[in-house]
């Protein structure tokens, strides 16, 4: 019986101590808590990627017939960032959006489709996603 | 003249025995049916050098098909009119080889300057090829006029570009900060002040123009700077109608007494600007848009126009490549340009909703 009580005892005790070292070592561990400057440079971090997509975006490089993603999607216009994934009726299958811009790439820009861990892709993404703030998502929406 | 095709269901006829032509037509119509006729109307090629002589083949073939078909109509057209746009960056190796894809037309040609044409050079290798950048002539008994709507203020043009091709780049990209609004400035509006002195007020004028005279969506250029004071020149004349290319679509609208009729490009489509989320665009409420573009058909969303002109009014026709072929008329009854199956919200279709 008394051990079972000693057994009690060195458990909340350790746990007191675990609890108290936790407590002194400060917020820093807390996932819960981050401070303005982290968001500011994550935004920052995020912005830089969105204007390396419009870069991208512009760019007579991507594919191989100097003709740019802007020529025909002014602003990212028309390619419908919130209705992806959905039914793409022509290919006969659900896509994601970057299924859609390598397609892009490799029609109207006569290019190579991007590997999808590109940080390329990512970029365009970001880009697009950023034009489109604010709308509602309306995933497989036509 | 021949006038088998000129009505309306006769014209279907007659385009039907061409087979599906993708063709908007526009038609002014008199009392006297001699002074009908029809004129057709081809743009915004961006015809595009990718290097040597390899261009690029998607915007080669809107031309070379806009081109082919124009010259099966019959009756033939009057004459034909090229919207601007010509070149992607206004190279004499663009002009030069959409030139001659356009010199395969059979009839006379008449050309509007557009900024990608222009912002080069400006203007001085295409006026080797086409003439002054703005002119007016009479033809049965109508009064066109073609402006070069697309310059801007004098400080841009000269600004702080290290090249000539930076700064026509800069004026090519559609939604590029770094452009200038239209203008079509005041040398010109002088000229033309002058060139409506002579015209009767009752005599029908056709304004042929590459942007908007009309504000609709700066961002775009969708837009002429000085449209308001050019609208004003024009209120007193009976009927005026502003025939203008840039903006990739199907667009119309009516202010005042001056009716206004977009082309199409051979090219490529372009959304319209409300489907741009982050900006407030002021698509005339009359215009219901062409169907979406399906990316999968090459050539959906594009193609040339035929315009019939009667009792000093246009009917745009256009024959579209893979949809339903749509006329936009002016009604006289409501006075403004109407589509002939999808004006009522009722008859509209899913594909003609953008977002």
């Amino acid at each position: 019986m008394l051990k079972r009580y000693i057994g009690i005892f060195v458990i909340l005790l350790i746990l007191v101590v675990v609890g108290g070292v936790m407590f002194l070592n400060g917020p820093a561990t807390r996932a819960d808590q981050f401070s303005d400057e982290d968001l500011a440079r994550w935004q920052e971090e995020y912005m830089n990627v969105v204007k390396k997509g419009r870069e991208l975006w512009t760019s007579p490089n991507l594919g191989t017939n100097q003709v740019a993603c802007a020529q025909c999607h002014p602003n990212g216009a028309n390619t419908h960032p919130e209705t992806y994934p959905k039914f793409q009726q022509q290919l006969g299958r659900v896509v994601a959006l970057r299924d859609m811009i390598n397609w892009c790439l490799m029609n109207p820009l006569e290019g190579e489709a991007l590997k999808m861990d590109d940080p390329r892709l990512v970029a365009i993404e970001a880009y697009l996603a950023y034009e489109r703030r604010g709308v509602p998502l309306a995933p497989g929406k036509h | 003249m021949n006038e088998t095709c000129f009505s309306r269901r006769d014209f279907l006829k007659c385009a039907g025995a061409l087979g599906v032509l993708p063709l908007s037509t526009i038609e002014i119509a008199f009392a006297d049916p001699q002074k009908n006729f029809t004129f057709a109307y081809i743009s915004d090629s961006h015809i595009q050098q990718i290097r040597g002589t390899e261009f690029v083949r998607n915007w080669d073939r809107g031309l070379i098909r806009a081109v082919a078909e124009t010259n099966l109509l019959d009756p033939k057209p009057d004459f034909v009119m090229f919207g601007g746009d010509l070149a992607q960056l206004g190279k004499k190796e663009e002009l030069d080889h959409g030139g001659e894809i356009l010199s395969g037309l059979k009839y006379e040609l008449h050309c509007v300057l557009g900024e990608h044409d222009y912002y080069l050079d400006l203007g001085e290798y295409w006026s080797k090829l086409y003439g002054p950048h703005y002119y007016s002539w009479d033809h049965k008994g109508v009064h066109f006029i073609t402006l070069n709507s697309i310059l801007t203020y004098d400080k841009w043009i000269h600004g702080p570009w290290p090249n000539d091709m930076q700064r026509m780049v800069e004026m090519a990209g559609l939604d590029n900060p770094n452009g200038s609004p239209f203008l079509v400035g005041e040398k010109q509006r002088t000229w033309l002040q002058k060139d409506l002195e002579k015209v009767g007020k009752d005599t029908p004028v056709v304004i042929f123009s590459h942007s908007p005279i009309q504000k609709i969506y700066k961002g775009w250029n969708f837009w002429t700077e000085d449209a308001d004071e050019i609208q004003a020149m024009l209120k007193d004349y009976k009927d005026v109608t502003v025939v203008y290319g840039h903006v990739h679509q199907i667009q119309y609208n009516q202010i005042g007494n001056i009716s206004f009729n977009a082309v199409m490009a051979t090219a490529w489509p372009w959304p319209y600007p409300q489907s741009y989320a982050q900006a407030e665009s002021h698509l005339p409420k009359l215009t219901i848009p062409m169907n979406r573009a399906d990316p999968f058909f090459e050539r959906d969303a594009t193609g040339w126009q035929l315009i019939d002109l009667s009792n000093g009014r246009v009917a745009m026709r256009y024959n579209l490549y893979n949809n339903t072929n749509r006329t936009v008329a002016y009604n006289p009854a409501t006075r403004q340009p109407e589509d002939k199956m999808y004006q009522s919200s009722a008859a509209q279709i899913a594909p003609q909703i953008h977002f």
